[in-house]
């Protein structure tokens, strides 16, 4: 297994419900954990803190063996060193935001455990104009700041973030991430984060972790994943696509458009308000890319990308999904009426046209 | 008819101020204690628990009296030991008094304290044990300040309830002047002896006072602690 900074392999057993997870992270960085509701997520958070024991598994976060059934060892959840930020924030009605903060730290009794001092969350954070305040008159996004900070303070040596943006809105999520990007920029602890949401996904992770009824699907790094064309199902049927790590190339400023380049090959994109040299994360969604045999010639579609098909999905349905090695994974949604008039097939090649209007997601990566 | 209170009369105020204060104080600890059983957990008798916490509530306080006289007497079991080991009489003082005053407001203490312990939201216990806390440390800065609304009514309730006791009292510690002559018995005493009722009316005026006096002491410290703890 090596020296990873999280493994984690755990089977529990309810009357009706089974779950077995296993997935390991080698670095510090965020490895998302993605699935319906229903898929397990919660019990295996509550397994991952010491709040259920699971019926057999072993968790070792940073070579510290926090559960292990057969050796017996099972650590509570005092003593596991897990920052544990809930959905719901549960910040202490009693306390004002300071003492809700500090709850934690003092419970550190050796400085040596101490790794974060209070100055550095409260300006990681942002929170230096809500120390004095109560706990009732915070908005929702300054709570889940107030928890993240709070969790911090224990100087975790895993950071779980459970659906932390799930009951706000949109502009308050939109506000908080870049809180969640910085700390996975300027802390080494490993992150897991909890989301059944397909933008969180794909902004903030380095590692996916696909669950289904209990069981991981898939895991490992977030474009090989998402390319999976037999996870099509789990990573949203609708919003099915790739994601391509890009970086700003440059501008035309005359047609008011930007050039983005990643590994083999360029796209061209409506003009984007950010500096060369940015890396981003888009998507190309299944049913924006449409395909053809020949290059085409005098047609609008800017974006032309060539490449053999991979895989294609089964089934009997309208529509056929085809994986295209363009550089990188790309996913076309076509009728299956056009899979057999242009006979595709694995190891065909053909061009990928994607409008460059069609990139409904740009997201800033640090 | 004055309204000043005759040295009599001040001894069963003071008298009764004073146990009803140690009748709370020694109540308190089993009071918590009890109602947090009750709130939290399950066990084999909880039922029958929770009817002997509710029996002085509900059983002739005359009763309640006669039991703690044959057992907290100087023959019974437990009396009996308290003199033998420690020399120290309950029959016939101010002390049997306050334990009386206790065993009869302990169900109302228990029920206000019970209520707020139910009333608490466990997640915040869970999430106070994730940062580090044991669980004697999670009861201590999570569960006791978050039931404080409840404690605090309890104690004041217990408080009033101990001022009125007279049932049991007297059965235990009987009536002695001075001793275990508290306000109650005092104003019975009162209404017993020809000539005394200007001393009746003075000991009415006051416990009334005392009670309408704890009820809204009761009511304001609960709201506004429950203003503090933002719920």
């Amino acid at each position: 297994m090596g020296r990873n900074m999280l493994d984690v392999a755990v089977k529990h057993a309810f009357p009706n419900f089974q779950l077995d997870v296993s997935f390991a992270a080698q670095s510090a960085g965020i490895t998302v954990v993605f699935g319906e509701s229903g898929a397990g997520k919660t019990t295996l958070v509550n397994i991952l803190s010491g709040l259920t024991r699971p019926t057999e598994g072993r968790i070792v976060v940073g070579g510290r063996v926090l559960l292990d059934t057969q050796l017996g060892t099972d650590l509570s959840p005092d003593q596991r060193r897990i920052g544990y930020v809930f959905q719901d924030g549960r910040l202490f009605p009693h306390f004002r935001v300071a003492k809700n903060l500090t709850y934690g730290y003092g419970r550190r009794r050796r400085r040596t455990e101490r790794r974060i001092t209070f100055d550095q969350v409260v300006n990681l954070l942002g929170l230096s104009e809500l120390l004095e305040r109560r706990v009732t008159g915070l908005s929702g996004g300054e709570r889940q700041r107030v928890a993240i900070g709070r969790a911090l303070l224990t100087s975790p040596t895993l950071l779980l973030l459970d659906e932390p943006l799930a009951n706000l809105d949109l502009p308050r999520r939109r506000a908080i991430i870049p809180f969640i990007e910085r700390l996975r920029d300027e802390l080494a602890i490993p992150i897991v984060y909890i989301t059944h949401d397909q933008d969180e996904l794909i902004r903030l992770a380095d590692t996916v972790v696909l669950l289904d009824h209990g069981r991981t699907v898939a895991s490992g790094g977030l474009e090989n994943t998402l390319s999976r064309l037999d996870l099509g199902g789990l990573t949203g049927g609708i919003d099915a696509g790739a994601v391509f790590s890009v970086s700003v190339a440059g501008h035309d400023d005359a047609f008011g458009l930007t050039k983005l380049n990643f590994d083999g090959g360029e796209l061209v994109v409506s003009r984007l308000a950010i500096p060369h040299g940015t890396r981003l994360r888009i998507r190309v969604r299944a049913r924006d890319v449409a395909l053809a045999l020949e290059k085409p010639r005098d047609i609008s579609t800017l974006n032309v990308l060539s490449g053999k098909i991979i895989e294609m999905s089964s089934g009997s349905g309208p529509q056929v999904d085809i994986l295209i090695d363009v550089g990188k994974p790309l996913w076309a949604r076509v009728t299956r009426k056009s899979t057999a008039d242009l006979a595709l097939a694995p190891g065909k090649l053909v061009y990928a046209l994607i409008k460059s209007v069609a990139f409904d997601r740009f997201v800033e990566q640090s | 008819m004055s309204w000043w209170l005759s040295p009599n009369e001040a001894e069963a105020l003071l008298l009764s101020l004073r146990v009803a204060f140690w009748s709370v104080l020694i109540g308190l600890p089993f009071g918590i204690a009890a109602a947090w059983l009750l709130a939290r957990r399950t066990f084999f008798g909880k039922t029958l628990f929770d009817s002997l916490v509710h029996l002085p509530l509900v059983v002739p306080p005359v009763v309640v009296g006669y039991v703690l006289l044959i057992t907290l007497g100087r023959k019974g079991f437990i009396g009996g030991w308290l003199y033998d080991t420690f020399g120290l009489s309950l029959i016939f003082t101010w002390r049997g008094a306050a334990i009386a005053a206790g065993v009869m407001s302990f169900p109302l203490m228990v029920r206000a304290i019970r209520l707020s312990f139910e009333a608490i939201d466990q997640r915040l216990e869970v999430a106070a044990r994730t940062l580090g806390a044991s669980r004697i440390d999670v009861f201590f800065t999570i569960t006791l300040p978050l039931a404080l609304p409840g404690i605090l009514a309890g104690i004041v309730l217990a408080f009033a309830r101990a001022l009125g006791e007279f049932g049991a009292t007297i059965t235990f510690v009987s009536n002695i002047p001075g001793e275990t002559r508290t306000l109650p018995l005092a104003l019975f005493t009162f209404t017993q002896t020809p000539g005394g009722e200007d001393s009746a009316i003075r000991l009415v005026v006051i416990s009334l006072a005392l009670a309408i006096a704890a009820l809204i002491a009761s009511e304001m410290i609960a709201r506004r602690v429950r203003r503090q703890i933002g719920s």
